[in-house]
């Protein structure tokens, strides 16, 4: 195992990274999908709202890019941390 | 060619291929029967994920229940961004500290983690009642898709859809049932997908259904969302794009939905075989792409073969309102080859007419609404008159709906019974690992061989398969619960304990069980006052209503109070007691980085 000063500033750094990208998760889902949807309203966005877009399409774009970018940055994380296989 | 042999050939092919995959994926050792030898690519398993988790109910279901919901379609959306949302959870705070874990199932890590045989145990039990209420829909599911293609008793095509299962998942464990899987989602996502090609080009001329969805219905001129929402509001029911009028309880029912498909064993384990933690990651994303492919596209198929169905009663509605031109006439309806659909699916009972006051045509619109229904009372009519319109016709009768060539027809059956199919064996496998793994080898036999393991795992598959298909053919109460009892378990219960096990290294033994009970009872109870003593019909305290449920929170939501729940009584638990042990410590230092995974694998 790594020594624990260094996997402890992986772990610190890998839990910020969660953080930010579970905020994107939620406020495009959430956020843009069901709570800020009336606020939004005035976007329209193909016959409906932005709210509508998210709810059944923009937020399951946005889950996607979250997923390849986190595997991406923790890659590199991994490697500079020296804790990759 | 008739459709009956076409129905046969396409079916029967597919068949042929699953077999022959089965035999050349048998499994020899433990590690291929749990976890496919942890030898497979992350896309594969991406696939064979996305077939696991897309049931009968996302293939055949989904577009037609955000189509033709009361709500109207938007409120649906919970199950389209909950569906895909877990993956984001898994990927981020489960998939790859499993994977490092290196073990075969989810009760063993929960045992493991929280160094207690009872923890294991309440697991198990949770995995089992969750993945068996889930397995038998698809096992009804199989046997209802034969019955509509190839005019079998239900039955009969549950037996053979059984013997299918057996042959692959008994024969491969994880190892064949990985590789069906990729074929059945290949298989799954075509059928799925030509037939929304289609009926998008055709009224929107945007062969992308997701685009075309948001684009405009060629005929009128107008967008297509804005042209479903005046007709179906003329037509008196809910406008399909109103936004919801209980915001919370669609949050709650979204994030139940979401932790729940992070929690579900079959899914969890599917990470379990890929062969390094980096890998485990970027399948989650290849699972999610090859599951977005179809949830980008059901929402545009519901909202089509809407606007489809309606303007088919209300031919005038293409261009113009509805009620300024005749309905649909029976006679036409008879002897129109456009028409000729209507007539195949009211042969199955998914579609009914009844041409109430005698007048020749079909109105189809809500009765239930005062107004339309007083504007229609002064026209002479006497109630709608397209009294059964099913869910599953949205899909099913979709490629003929859009006049597609029989072999399309074909390969939805098919499609219809890979969806089933794979998730079935996907589910079959994680209840025959928790037995012969987590209770003969983890309890009752711990000094068993790996043959004498490998032996038991397989007659646990057998025997699970035939307990699926009994209950399949008698299914019980809870059958029809699977949103609630399986999602709301999984939600409740086993996604807060793994999530503590990983990301707190204060969780002890004693604040898992606790919080594992605390959030799996708190969550069967609220849903059984609403729904019946386990299920059994007229034994709810309260009706299951938006008036009696608590702050407006359905029984299907309370899955995300319950992990609260869960997470509260493990934390004030744990701190009231002693730490976790040094070694169990390590143990989460250990899977908090991917290096040494190699390593825990060859045990």
């Amino acid at each position: 195992m790594a020594d624990k000063s260094s996997s402890n500033a992986y772990w610190k750094a890998n839990i910020r990274m969660i953080q930010l990208f579970l905020i994107i998760w939620f406020v495009v889902s959430f956020g843009f999908g069901i709570i800020l949807r009336p606020m939004l309203m005035g976007i329209a966005v193909g016959g409906t709202d932005l709210g509508f877009w998210f709810a059944q399409q923009g937020s399951i774009l946005v889950f996607l890019v979250l997923i390849f970018v986190y595997a991406w940055r923790m890659n590199r994380l991994d490697k500079e941390f020296g804790v990759e296989e | 060619m008739d459709q009956f042999t076409l129905n046969l050939l396409v079916i029967g092919a597919t068949f042929a291929l699953y077999i022959g995959i089965a035999i050349w994926a048998r499994a020899a050792s433990t590690s291929e029967f749990y976890a496919a030898g942890r030898g497979v690519h992350p896309v594969l398993n991406g696939m064979a994920t996305g077939a696991d988790w897309m049931s009968a109910a996302s293939f055949i279901s989904m577009a037609g229940i955000i189509a033709m919901a009361g709500a109207g379609g938007y409120e649906q959306s919970a199950y389209l961004m909950g569906w895909t949302g877990g993956y984001v959870l898994l990927a981020l705070l489960l998939a790859p500290y499993l994977r490092k874990f290196g073990k075969f199932t989810v009760p063993e890590f929960i045992g493991d983690r929280f160094y207690s045989k009872s923890a294991r145990m309440v697991a198990v039990a949770c995995l089992i009642i969750a993945s068996v209420t889930y397995v038998i829909g698809q096992m009804t599911g199989v046997g209802v898709a034969f019955a509509r293609f190839l005019e079998v008793k239900s039955s009969t095509g549950l037996y053979i859809g059984a013997t299918i299962v057996f042959a692959y998942a008994v024969l491969g464990g994880m190892k064949g049932i990985t590789y069906t899987q990729v074929a059945q989602y290949c298989v799954l996502i075509v059928a799925y997908t030509i037939p929304a090609i289609f009926i998008s080009l055709n009224l929107t001329g945007n062969f992308l259904p997701q685009a075309g969805l948001f684009g405009t219905h060629s005929a009128s001129g107008v967008a297509l969302l804005a042209k479903l929402d005046s007709l179906v509001t003329e037509l008196g029911f809910t406008q399909y794009t109103g936004h919801t009028k209980n915001t919370l309880n669609m949050v709650l029912f979204t994030m139940s939905l979401m932790i729940g498909t992070a929690g579900l064993p079959h899914v969890i384990v599917r990470f379990f075989t890929v062969p390094k933690v980096a890998d485990a990651r970027a399948s989650a994303g290849w699972a999610l792409v090859f599951i977005a492919l179809l949830y980008t596209v059901a929402p545009a198929v519901g909202a089509m073969a809407r606007l489809n169905l309606t303007t088919t009663f209300w031919p005038n509605a293409i261009t113009g309102n509805a009620f300024d031109g005749p309905a649909v006439s029976v006679a036409d309806i008879a002897s129109k080859p456009e028409l000729n659909w209507i007539n195949n699916w009211v042969k199955t009972g998914l579609l009914k007419f009844e041409d109430k006051n005698g007048d020749g045509q079909i109105q189809y619109y809500n009765d239930k609404n005062p107004t339309v229904k007083a504007a229609a009372e002064a026209k002479g009519w006497t109630g709608n008159e397209l009294t059964t319109v099913n869910n599953d016709i949205i899909v099913l009768a979709n490629p003929e709906i859009a006049r597609l060539p029989g072999w399309v027809i074909a390969l939805v059956a098919a499609g219809g019974l890979a969806a089933a199919l794979s998730t079935a064996a996907g589910l079959l496998l994680a209840i025959a690992s928790a037995i012969s793994h987590d209770v003969i080898k983890g309890a009752i036999n711990p000094s068993i061989s790996e043959k004498g393991e490998l032996l038991a795992a397989r007659i646990a598959m057998g025997a699970a398969i035939i307990v699926a298909t009994y209950l399949g053919l008698n299914p019980p109460g809870f059958a029809a619960q699977t949103v609630a009892l399986a999602f709301g378990i999984a939600a409740a219960s086993i996604f807060p304990a793994l999530m503590m096990g990983i990301f707190s290294k204060r969780i002890n033994n004693k604040g898992a069980v606790a919080g594992m009970l605390s959030g799996l009872i708190f969550t069967l109870v609220y849903i059984f006052i609403y729904k019946g003593w386990f299920f059994f019909p007229g034994t709810n305290q309260l009706p299951d209503n938006v008036d009696n449920w608590v702050f407006g929170i359905s029984p299907l939501s309370i899955g995300t109070v319950g992990a609260l729940v869960n997470f509260a009584a493990a934390y004030i638990v744990s701190l009231a007691t002693e730490e976790p042990p040094q070694e169990v410590q390590e143990l989460i230092e250990s899977i908090r980085v991917p290096k040494g995974a190699g390593a825990a694998t060859a045990h």
